[in-house]
């Protein structure tokens, strides 16, 4: 199944949907109206009222509750309140009488539409590309099944009736709620293609004055994560993981921890020690009691200064594979006139979430298990977990929940803190259930880290100052390498390790793209932006220090080569005329520009920075951002701020090391992510734009590093080489 | 195991629980308030933080045998005009992103606008500094302060 899921489509700009014969089908569901898929072939109706409800994208009550059932998961970045969005234009609804649930099941109801459509999956900055045809049909569905059933009960012509603010009417003083119509809806029959509404026609789509559904529980403490689920008789267990990677436990000694109060037992499962407590203080205090002998035969026992090193020397040599070859670049660059070249170095990167990895896990007497958690792969979660548990995956039912944010971490091949839980419940006989509650340190050593990489630039320019060769040589781990997810490598290259380098809009005559994948025991994994997170990095410092070497200036080099990119320059000429680009900074500071093409979303970012006594300072950041049609401009803005900030955290302070294979960081003390004091003004500029929409999740984090770095070198005449700046400014 | 009495919003729980339990697994685990979160256990991003007679502290750091006759309030009990005026205001704003941290922040927002109305943006860092936000929604947090410090002054 894994090896069918086309992720690529996320790596080479195409985010359309490839499966655009979804069927909407419909049904009475508990007095009202759902919409769903319909299999080929099955009747159109059903009315035997007891329709599944996962299988229905959204309901709509007799009491006028509308609920969608969103296909993508939410971590912080909106996609539930996106794709209510989608559905509230069409059905003409109010965001008050809505609710969004997590949806999962079979792939042709929630399968990714903009990565081939063959799982579900939220990633790639995909879920408005994915949901944008899916739920605005489901909503026109549903609206044009409102109208013909207030046209029936009414005896007046469908052309009469309107739906807005929830209230169905026909101008002639004929007014009934969506609730109060749907139970009669349910029973006319399915359109065989609802049109979604024209641009002209919207409200909600592009409207910057739309707020988030959800914001009111998120300030009151109502809002419901995965920690917070509450269940009768229900355990706390926290993990003992390996301290080294590829480490087993060989025995362990549990009777201290259980003599002490409120613990309950010490279980083993695939990867580690439970300990299991009535509450989670009992599990700490617990674990502190148990000892386990490792079996670290196989265990990854290098440092990360080692691993650098050996990068430091593969950058070097030739490229194992090659991602992109255009022309001759050898040949070009033995005839270049100026030859430059640069390394970079980055770190292991952590996501350290607020809410520490969870899940909890319940086994039934009928036999089913319930898996409560931040499902982002939920089909691969419930088919994993059902092997742990020794049973099917139809007797396993999820529980998405919101969580406390994500940046990659919870979409998992293999499932990792599921099969904590799951195995935790089983090895206490499936008795009670089990809140299994990572603590921060699980976390921040439990690995799946953004790779540490080295890269080797080499440009060549002619005497006109013109790129003439470009090579680019990337050392690092493979993401999917060694995962189900394997059979995306092409040619011996992990696409996620090269975008961002290998399908750069910038105009070489010649350039060669390398990469050579180490073998590393350390498990890495995909981190907000993914091969952006690096490759933006090198490619656009690289490219002001080109700028510089010919006397050009860094905007006007880089429009230059964008001449067949509009959407590439667009942003980059919107923000630099938005920031004052060309203009004097304000006294004390300087600026430093960079644009990146993310999960095809394209995004500029100008900096004003000032350095004092090496301490960097990033004062205002002005953004501009084309995502194509923009949804929700505000959720927009909101997550160009979360970009900017999560990426200036990483490139100012954030690196995980290792030291003999076991990980130096536990907390925030030494992990240090981005504090309030450290957080510019962000200006962020929509462009508008009828294309397809895409992603802004992850888009806003690859131009902040390189934007400062590139304001760093205006400032101080160092070029940031090593990441994180507080270290690599001192190198 | 000691039987220990707290004021949690108002309300006396009469707890049976070690001594050196944190007030945060106190509050969760053994009273039912889940509004407060766990972040780090450790004091470091505050995502636990409640108020002790009005004042912030991390509550993963503070064990439930020292708190004595100091009067709780976690996010589920804040009722003051300027928790109000901060929840109204950090909703329309729309500040939370994923939301977890954002408890800890309002708790930490209101003690500062409770006693400095109107806070600078360095009184906003030294006051907010020790609140995460992994979702950096920060630049939100600094605009709900000054919106909220505006309104309570009108």
């Amino acid at each position: 199944m894994l090896h069918n899921m086309n992720l690529l489509r996320i790596l080479t700009q195409d985010v359309r949907p490839t499966r655009r014969g979804f069927l909407i089908g419909a049904a009475a569901a508990a007095g009202g109206l759902a919409i769903g898929f319909r299999p080929v072939g099955a009747a159109a109706q059903s009315t035997d009222g007891a329709a599944s409800p996962f299988d229905v994208y959204l309901t709509i009550a007799p009491d006028d509750k509308v609920t969608v059932i969103s296909s993508q998961f939410d971590m912080g970045q909106g996609s539930y309140h996106g794709i209510a969005t989608l559905v509230i234009e069409e059905l003409g609804a109010r965001f008050d009488q809505v609710d969004v649930v997590g949806g999962w099941g079979p792939t042709e109801h929630y399968g990714n539409m903009a990565m081939g459509g063959a799982m579900q999956l939220t990633g790639g900055s995909t879920s408005m590309a994915s949901s944008w045809d899916r739920y605005r049909i489901a909503g026109a569905t549903a609206r044009q099944m409102i109208i013909a059933a207030a046209a029936d009960e009414w005896g007046v012509d469908e052309s009469t009736i309107t739906i807005a603010d929830g209230v169905v009417s026909d101008g002639a003083g004929n007014k009934a709620t969506l609730g109060a119509l749907a139970q009669k809806a349910a029973t006319v029959p399915v359109p065989d293609a609802a049109t979604p509404k024209e641009p002209g026609e919207w409200s909600l789509i592009g409207n910057g004055d739309v707020r988030r559904y959800d914001s009111a529980p998120k300030t009151n403490g109502t809002q419901q994560f995965t920690i917070d689920v509450q269940l009768p008789d229900m355990l706390t267990a926290v993990m003992i993981h390996p301290p080294k990677f590829g480490a087993r436990a060989k025995s362990f000694e549990g009777a201290a921890a259980k003599a002490l109060p409120g613990v309950v037992d010490v279980v083993e499962t695939p990867r580690g020690i439970a300990v299991v407590g009535e509450h989670m203080w009992a599990a700490i205090k617990g674990r502190e009691a148990v000892t386990v002998e490792w079996d670290e035969t196989d265990a990854e026992t290098r440092g990360s200064d080692q691993i650098m090193a050996e990068y430091r020397q593969l950058a070097g040599e030739t490229p194992a594979a090659i991602a992109r070859q255009e022309a001759d670049s050898a040949a070009a660059m033995a005839n270049a006139e100026r030859v430059i070249e640069a390394r970079y170095e980055f770190p292991y990167l952590a996501h350290a979430a607020m809410e520490p990895l969870n899940a909890v896990a319940r086994f039934n007497a009928d036999g089913t298990l319930e898996v409560w958690g931040g499902h982002q792969m939920p089909g691969l979660n419930q088919m994993i977990v059902a092997q742990v548990a020794g049973t099917t995956p139809d007797k396993v039912k999820l529980h998405v929940m919101k969580t406390g944010g994500g940046f990659g971490r919870r979409a998992v091949a293999d499932a990792d803190v599921f099969v904590d839980a799951v195995a935790t419940a089983k090895a206490l006989g499936g008795n009670r259930p089990v809140k299994l509650q990572w603590t921060r340190d699980n976390d921040m050593k439990g690995g799946r880290y953004r790779p540490a990489y080295v890269h080797a630039m080499k440009a060549g320019l002619d005497a006109d100052g013109k790129i003439v060769a470009w090579e680019h040589h990337i050392v690092g781990q493979s993401i999917m390498k060694g995962t189900p997810m394997e059979g995306m490598l092409q040619n011996g290259v992990d696409p996620t390790s090269v975008e961002g380098a290998a399908n750069l809009p910038y105009a070489f005559p010649a350039q060669t793209v390398g990469l050579t994948t180490s073998d590393v025991g350390v498990p890495v994994l995909w981190w907000r932006s993914v091969g952006s997170t690096h490759t933006a990095f090198a490619v656009e410092t690289f490219l002001d220090e080109l700028a510089e070497a010919v006397g050009a200036d860094p905007l006007d080099f880089r429009l230059a080569l964008l001449e067949d990119h509009p959407r590439h320059a667009g942003v980059l000429r919107l923000a630099a005329e938005k920031a004052g680009w060309g203009t004097p900074p304000p006294e004390g500071r300087v600026r430093g520009i960079a644009l990146a093409e993310s999960f095809a979303t394209y995004v500029a970012q100008v900096v004003e920075a000032s350095v004092e006594d090496g301490n960097v300072r990033v004062h205002k950041v002005t953004c501009a951002v084309d995502c194509g049609v923009p949804i929700n401009p505000d959720t927009i803005r909101a997550q160009m701020e979360g970009g900017v900030g999560f990426g200036l955290g990483a490139i100012l302070a954030e690196e995980l090391t290792l030291t003999d294979g076991v990980v130096n960081q536990e907390n925030y003390d030494t992990y240090t992510p981005l504090r309030i004091e450290q957080m510019p003004q962000v200006d962020v500029h929509i462009v508008q734009s009828s294309e397809r929409p895409t992603g802004v999740g992850e888009p806003g984090v690859p131009p902040i590093g390189p934007a400062v770095a590139n304001a760093i070198y205006a400032a101080t005449g160092k070029r940031v080489r090593v990441l994180p700046i507080a270290k690599g400014l001192g190198a | 195991m000691i039987s220990i009495n707290i004021n949690i919003n108002g309300q006396d729980h009469q707890l049976d629980v070690e001594e050196d339990m944190p007030l945060l697994w106190a509050i969760r685990d053994i009273v039912g308030l889940t509004g407060t979160k766990f972040g780090c256990g450790m004091a470091l991003c505050g995502a636990c933080t409640v108020h002790l007679d009005g004042f912030p502290v991390r509550s993963c750091q503070t064990m439930v045998g020292d708190v004595g006759e100091q009067k709780i309030t976690t996010i589920e009990g804040l009722d003051s005009k300027v928790a109000q005026t901060v929840q109204t205001v950090w909703a329309e704003m729309d500040v939370p992103q994923c939301g977890y941290c954002q408890s800890g922040q309002i708790m930490s927002a209101v003690a500062l606008l409770t006693e400095t109305p109107k806070p600078s943006d360095d009184d906003i860092d030294a006051a907010m500094s020790g609140n995460l936000c992994r979702c950096a929604t920060y630049h939100r947090i600094r605009g709900a302060i000054h919106e909220s410090a505006r309104r309570l002054e009108a």
